[in-house]
Formats: structure tokens, sequence, C-alpha cells
């Protein structure tokens, strides 16, 4: 994948089939590392999973005999000098960790981080995200259940309105960063 | 910069306009596109945010778009399938935003399905993985 904001997306996507109804969502620079983390109260995995978890012949997709969304992760964090950590409990929830040289010749650009949220947002306008970006100059975090109030509850934040405010919102915060 | 006090507005007229289709709303089409790895991987992300551009920018009420995993066809992502009401789903392949921009303007709006962006079209016969 060319942008880091598409493996962010994928990754969360697995915390969505998971049926997670919460999903916290970092990417935070500091120094030279870029540390991404996503925690969710999904559906977890056993002990075995979680152990194959990051072998590309993991899957419990049925479409496909391969996972790739982990595996390229992994790859990609390990490629720049960082690495990745998953820690999770059926029932409960998974806790991804990836850390990343921001500075590495291999690391890919953000590219769209906006086009990631509301991607996400769109695609599961009920599971309640919060999304922290923080990099050299200054930092912003966003709670979808904040917007969820401000619609009062009869918009959905699916709404084509919301999704094209919400882009805007993000594309104005990730330029103070 | 962007407000909480526009999404208040963008309520207000939201709720206006969803009052209107309840009382007059013919059942609604279904614009889906693949987001798994293989879809996102391919390029699906800007093609449903044209999409949803689009049914914010011309209005369309009733058009409804959605996001599913993995369709099963990996090397022709990204792919999008249409459901209108009425009609047969028609599956879009290896799509890119402004090819999503047409399929709204062409089938969505004017009811005429775009054949040269189809499964059909890419690979005669059976739709074979
Ligand atoms: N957050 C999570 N919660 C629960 N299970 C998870 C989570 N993330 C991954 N998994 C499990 O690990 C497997 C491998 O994930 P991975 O993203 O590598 O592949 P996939 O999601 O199955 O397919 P792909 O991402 O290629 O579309 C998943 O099928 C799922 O069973
Ligand atoms: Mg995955």
């Amino acid at each position: 994948m060319t942008e880091l904001s598409l493996y962010v997306l994928d990754i969360v996507q697995n915390s969505v089939t998971a049926g997670a109804s919460r999903i916290d969502v970092g990417l935070e620079e500091s120094g030279g590392d870029l540390t991404f983390t996503v925690r969710d109260d999904g559906r977890g995995m056993s002990r075995e999973l979680l152990g194959r978890a990051l072998d590309p012949f993991t899957t419990t997709r049925t479409t496909r005999k391969v996972g790739l969304g982990l595996p390229f992760l992994k790859q990609l964090a390990e490629q720049t000098g960082g690495s990745l950590a998953l820690e999770s409990e059926p029932g409960a929830g998974t806790t991804l960790t990836a850390v990343f040289g921001a500075r590495h010749i291999d690391m890919p650009p953000m590219g769209d981080w906006a086009g990631t949220v509301t991607t996400l947002v769109q695609g599961s306008p009920d599971i309640r995200f919060t999304f922290r970006r923080s990099g050299g100059g200054g930092d912003y975090s966003l709670d979808t259940d904040e917007l969820r109030e401000a619609l009062g509850g009869d918009v959905p934040l699916n709404h084509p309105d919301v999704l094209m405010w919400l882009n805007e919102f993000i594309t104005e915060n990730e330029r103070n960063l | 910069m962007k407000s909480l006090e526009e999404l208040r507005a963008i309520r207000e007229k939201a709720r206006e306009q969803m009052t209107l289709r309840k009382e007059d709303g013919p059942q609604s089409t279904r614009v889906i596109v693949g987001m798994a790895t293989c879809g996102i991987a391919a390029g699906a992300r800007p093609v449903l945010a044209a999409a949803v551009e689009q049914v914010s920018r011309r209005k369309l009420e009733n058009v409804s778009v959605t996001q599913t995993g993995c369709i099963g066809v990996c090397r022709l992502e990204p792919i999008v399938e249409v459901l209108a009401p009425g009609e047969e789903k028609v599956t879009y392949v290896k799509m890119t935003p402004e090819m999503m921009e047409k399929v709204i303007a062409e089938h969505i709006v004017n009811n005429r399905v775009v054949k040269e962006y189809t499964i059909g079209a890419e690979e005669p016969g059976p739709a074979a993985n």
C-alpha cells in the first residue's frame, strides 16, 4: 500500500469486523517514532489465533484464504526499524501498537488521513470512534460521540453532508499539526 | 475553522429533507463499495469518497452508499455494486473516482447502465475467481 493512512484504514476495519462498539485510534509522532495504536472492545482473539495472527496464512474470513492486513503492517513496521505488538482477550477486545521509524526511507507518506477517518465513520456510523493525532507542531482529537450529540440523534453520522463536513474538519486540523 | 455549530445547521437542513423523503420517497438505490484489504490496496477509498461526494453535491435523496468486505475477486478491485429497485444487480470493476462519477451521473441519475465498466465487459463468460 502506498499511504500510511491506507494501512490504518485496513487495520481499523479488523476492529469493525470484530464487532467493536468503541474503537480508539491514535497516530502520534514523537522524536523520530511514529506510534499507531488501535484499541477495540470487539470479540478479541483466542491465544491460538493471536499466536498466528501475524502469519499471512491466517484469516477467519471466508472469501479468501489469506489474511493480508496484519502481515502487511508488521512488515512495514519492521522495515522502518520499528515493531508491532498485539494484545487480545477473547470477549474483551484487542489492542494493537505499531511503531514506525518516521524518517526511515521505506516509510510511506501519510496520504489522505481525512479520507481514512471519513471512510471509517461512513462505514460504521454507530460505532464510537476516537481519533488522536499528534505531530511536531501540535495535536488534536475527535470523538464521534461529540458529533452525534451536535446532530441530535435523528441525523446519522453517515449522512453525506455530515461526511463532507467531517472531511474538511479533519483536513483543517491536519494542517495545524 | 470548521465548528460543531455548522453541524447543527446541517442537522436542521437534513431533518427537513428527511421529512420530505418519508412522505413521498421511492425505494432507495444502493451503491456498495468493496472495502477489504484488497479493495483498499487497489484504490477503493477514493472511489467511495467520490460516491459520497456526488450524492451530497447532487442532493440525491434516495441513494445510499455502503461498504462491504471482500467481494471475492481481488484482481478486479475496486469493485462497486449498484442495486436499484426492480433492477438486477450491476457489478462494476476496476473502478476509479472518475468512473464512479460517471456511474452516478449515468446509471443512478439517468438510469443507463455504464456497460463498458461492468464485470461482463471486463471478462466475458461466467465470472470465475
Ligand atoms: N481487532 C481484531 N479483533 C479480533 N480479531 C482480529 C482483529 N484483527 C485481526 N483479527 C483476526 O486476525 C485475522 C487476520 O487479520 P488480517 O487483517 O491479517 O486478515 P483478514 O482481516 O482476515 O483479511 P484482510 O485484512 O486481508 O481482508 C482476522 O481474520 C481475524 O480473525
Ligand atoms: Mg484485515
